[in-house]
């Protein structure tokens, strides 16, 4: 359903005679959005969005931390939690194996405490590199610990949002999960926790349906996908073609679901100034 | 009513159709033929149990999707007296796919909520075959938020292929509205017990079982999301849904072994439709049973019983 939402980013190949002939291949990638050629060491300086119009490049869990958080804070937790096979789904553990390999993930989402700007946060970052940042046992599991952490040390919750949706090699206990963090959540919100939820591109299905639309403040990148029903079911559904722009963060931003859209390069002082707002995880007041 | 017959049931009618055809002609020519009448009645129950009784997960989900087969209406009419359906989120609409109200169940005022499906294709286009806009799940939410206002146990009936997609339900925030749900069922201090009685499609269907107790009727199925979109994410082919359907292990008997949920309800033979005052009873009696068990516990108990039911839901190891 998520897959054309998970086409590989547009790293177009240019023929010799378009490119700059001064710059040698792998040193420079073009913008699918505008076409500007962009040098790569720029782009990691402008935390991979392009300069002439902010389209944001995919950008996985790890340089996401990097790129948020003060230098040296991170410190991970449940890092070493893998899924089972609980329906015995043929070549799942093999796709596991496999996507860990490439990714150097364990799985679709990275949690731990942080600081940003000194003040202290549980922070997770999923990655949609990871079988589509799909939410199943561990992912469930691991931002229901996140949120528990949070309520326990009371330090505001930050999570990133990047997934296609339930994990469907794990069927039920997958979608079992969303009940799962909401039900944390609601905690959270009891113990009067400041949770800021960050939707970055593409989040659908599962994830979109759970956590990531509870934050006190929701925040998204210019351009994210973001919906309940990828955009390709919803046109076979309906059979007609979706309007420009449906299901990014600034048509969410015009219903009315989200709170700011908020460049790459704004996140992390946005973040802070946030943060800066609720002391002791809660109200200044409180 | 027509009577919908599936592929695989046709054996027994076959034969049913023959027992017919043998009582006809005894009677016509005066012969008996009592004999080889109960020996055909016989292979007919055998036939039955055998198939009724094997029924692979694809035969389940052509149960819980048979026309005949009965919807949360029907049992709102046969469990409880003087249901009163109240409409409308108070902010965008009333959507008819799903149906809530208050009514008395063994004399006690509970809320009722279900998805709703229709009888035939004009009810279902008014019903949007049992799929939520956003507003329904927020009239879910009013209902239940009313419930725990007045102290009434809350009984919701699950039966839908899944939310609607669709551009109207995404403007108006289909993914939100499931969540809030989500959130705000945890910590609902009244009981609640949900059933689903039909399918149980993904996150559409979860949105009004966040229960205390949940169960399955026999045949009903729960799932992530259809075997027909399971099979096109997965291997780009819609049409291997009955791959799906036994992968996924969506059938009641899977779930329960799962741990997912806490009961299975039994079916007279050949589902639900084929005996609705039966499987009334059978529904009542576990509703009463689950109901008067969390009507004992005092609601802390309930609610952290609710919590951990969920939150232990997983399959994961450390390494
Ligand atoms: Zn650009």
């Amino acid at each position: 359903m998520f897959k054309d939402l998970f086409r590989k980013p547009k790293y177009v190949t240019v023929h010799a005679d378009t490119a700059r002939k001064d710059i040698p291949e792998g040193l420079w990638q073009k913008c699918p959005e505008c076409n500007e050629i962009l040098y790569s060491k720029e782009l990691e300086k402008y935390l991979k969005t392009c300069v002439k119009c902010g389209y944001s490049f995919r950008m996985g869990a790890r340089e996401r931390i990097k790129a948020t958080v003060d230098e040296g804070t991170f410190v991970e937790i449940d890092a070493d939690l893998t899924s089972t096979n609980p329906l015995s789904f043929a070549d799942y553990p093999a796709k596991l194996a496999k996507t860990q390999e490439a990714t150097k993930l364990k799985e679709a989402i990275v949690t731990g405490e942080a600081a940003i700007e000194g003040k202290p946060v549980v922070i997770g970052v999923m990655d949609a590199g990871f079988v589509m940042g799909s939410m199943g046992s561990v992912v469930g599991e691991k931002v229901a610990r996140a949120i528990e952490r949070a309520i326990e040390r009371r330090v505001p919750l930050i999570i990133f949002a990047a997934s296609g949706g339930a994990r469907m090699q794990e069927g039920i206990i997958s979608l079992m999960q969303m009940a799962k963090t909401c039900g944390a959540l609601a905690r959270l919100h009891e113990a009067g926790i400041l949770y800021i939820s960050v939707f970055t591109d593409p989040t659908t299905g599962g994830v979109t349906a759970s956590f990531a639309s509870m934050g006190d403040i929701v925040l998204a990148e210019p351009g994210a996908v973001i919906g309940f029903t990828g955009p390709r079911v919803i046109e076979q559904t309906i059979r007609q073609t979706l309007p420009e722009g449906f299901q990014t963060a600034e048509f969410l931003l015009k219903h009315g679901f989200i709170d700011m859209v908020v460049t790459r390069t704004q996140m992390r002082e946005t973040l802070a100034a946030l943060l800066d707002l609720h002391v002791s995880g809660g109200s200044e007041n409180g | 009513m027509a009577n919908v017959i599936l592929e695989f049931e046709k054996p027994i009618l076959e034969l049913e159709a023959k027992i017919e055809e043998l009582q006809t002609f005894s009677k016509e020519k005066e012969i008996d033929l009592s004999e080889e009448v109960q020996t055909l009645q016989k292979k007919v129950e055998t036939l039955k149990k055998s198939i009724y009784g094997n029924l692979t997960p694809w035969q389940s989900v052509m149960i819980a999707r048979h026309p005949e087969r009965p919807a949360t209406i029907d049992y709102i009419k046969m469990i409880f007296e003087g249901f009163m359906e109240l409409h409308g989120d108070r902010f965008y609409g009333d959507d008819p796919a799903i149906i809530g109200g208050i009514a008395r169940f063994k004399g006690q005022p509970v809320t009722v909520i279900g998805h709703a499906k229709g009888k035939d294709t004009k009810e279902n286009l008014v019903r949007n075959f049992g799929m939520p806009h956003p507003e329904g799940y927020r009239k879910a939410l009013r209902l239940m938020e009313q419930a725990e206002k007045f102290n009434r146990p809350i009984i919701t009936f699950v039966d839908t292929p899944g939310a609607y997609p669709g551009i109207g339900a995404e403007e108006r925030g289909e993914a939100l509205a499931i969540a809030t749900n989500l959130t705000k069922m945890m910590a609902l201090r009244v009981p609640v017990i949900a059933t689903v009685i039909g399918e149980g499609g993904s996150g559409g269907a979860l949105a009004i079982a966040v229960a205390d107790h949940v169960s399955m009727l026999e045949n009903a199925v729960y799932s992530v999301s259809s075997p027909e979109v399971f099979a096109s994410i997965l291997w780009k082919d819609s049409t291997k849904a009955q791959d799906a359907a036994v992968m996924m292990k969506m059938t009641s008997k899977d779930i329960l072994s799962l741990g997912i949920i806490d009961e299975v309800i039994p079916e007279p033979i050949g589902g639900a439709h084929k005996d609705l005052q039966k499987i009334a009873g059978t529904l009542a009696d576990s509703l009463q049973k689950a109901l008067n068990n969390l009507k004992q516990q005092p609601i802390e108990t309930v609610l952290e019983k609710r919590y951990d039911k969920f939150r232990s839901i997983g399959h994961y190891i450390s390494g």
